[in-house]
């Protein structure tokens, strides 16, 4: 850990206190609040709102937890150098690309 | 008045690989753990390697680990820390062990020096006196920090020096901002890269147990908090 990856996971940590807030009021309202499939697709596809909320979202948890797991990796599992930068990097790039590719399926229309 | 009354003390013996082996020591009034370890020494087994200097809580050599909690021996009375008759002394953790008590401090010290723990002069003796109020604020900061004695009971009680062996540490990173708040310093922003490196200030979780354990009741912590900041807004700032 220095300061660069320090500052990015306490940034990125900051920023996700209202997006996971924001998620979880998401959650409780679509699911009690009766919506359909449909209903919420309608919503979405197409919304730069949503798109810009959630990929912000997107973006920070896996530039967050990929810094997390450089973290335990080295720490727990005594990884050290190239292969630490590499799981770092296959981690974040990996929760990025499921992530934008979740947020394809309900923002394209 | 001499007590009666003797305690079981399992003594650590030889290098990584050794054990403990177990000694009947008298007690006796205000007997402190380094009286115990001296008193195997001379009456029992004078092979017993272990360190100590001062005896008054001064130089921080005396360091063991006891009951599995390192400690200033020195100013430790053995009647705090017996259980049940007993009581278990070894070297620090953290460091290899070079023989029986004495742990080799050698990459404890190299860190204070790539923590940059030392004092860069950046004026001559042709030069004034630098005058520093005692109330200034990094004077203030600096006092809080100033009175460890390097025993690096810290350093043997910290969860992330035992994971990663390139972190520098609390004690030296306590050093370091004694001297980031030393406003005659003239050697600021190597310190500060060096702290802000792999392995320098931010690899701390603030456990506390630097802080918990300090027997000079320190808290390396609050100055690994501050060293933090403090490089945090060098680096914004484009300094590092």
């Amino acid at each position: 850990m220095n300061v660069r990856l320090y500052l990015l996971q306490r940034a990125t940590a900051a920023i996700m206190v209202p997006l996971v807030l924001g998620h979880l009021a998401v959650i409780y309202y679509a699911t009690r609040g009766g919506l359909t499939a449909a209903d919420i697709l309608a919503r979405t596809r197409g919304s730069i709102g949503w798109g810009a909320f959630y990929g912000l979202f997107v973006l920070a948890a896996a530039i967050h937890g990929a810094i997390g797991v450089r973290t335990i990796a080295s720490e727990w599992a005594g990884l050290r150098g190239g292969k630490l930068d590499l799981l770092m990097w296959s981690f974040g790039l990996t929760l990025a690309a499921l992530g934008l590719r979740a947020m394809a399926a309900v923002l394209l229309p | 008045m001499a007590m009666a009354m003797a305690i079981e003390v399992s003594i650590w013996r030889g290098r990584a690989n050794g054990r403990y082996q177990t000694f009947t020591v008298p007690l006796d009034q205000s007997q402190t753990v380094l009286d115990v370890v001296t008193w195997v020494q001379r009456k029992l087994d004078p092979t017993l390697a272990y360190r100590f200097a001062c005896r008054v809580g001064m130089c921080g050599s005396c360091a063991m680990t006891v009951n599995g909690r390192p400690r200033w021996t020195c100013r430790t009375h053995i009647s705090k820390v017996v259980e049940a008759g007993r009581v278990e002394i070894g070297p620090l953790a953290n460091m290899p062990i070079i023989k029986d008590l004495v742990c080799d401090m050698a990459e404890f010290f190299a860190k204070w020096q790539r923590a940059k723990g030392a004092f860069a002069p950046g004026k001559s003796r042709h030069d004034p006196i630098e005058r520093i109020s005692p109330a200034a604020a990094e004077r203030v900061a600096a006092d809080a920090a100033i009175e460890c004695i390097n025993c690096a009971v810290c350093y043997a009680a910290c969860d992330t020096v035992r994971w990663n062996e390139n972190y520098l540490g609390p004690a030296a990173l306590n050093r370091a901002w004694t001297l980031v708040n030393d406003v005659r310093d003239a050697g600021q922003r190597e310190r500060l890269a060096a702290l802000a490196a792999d392995g320098g200030c931010h690899a701390c979780h603030s456990h506390h147990s630097c802080q918990e354990h300090c027997p000079k009741a320190l808290s390396p912590v609050r100055s690994i908090a501050g060293l933090k900041r403090r490089s945090l807004e060098a680096y914004v700032r484009g300094e590092l």
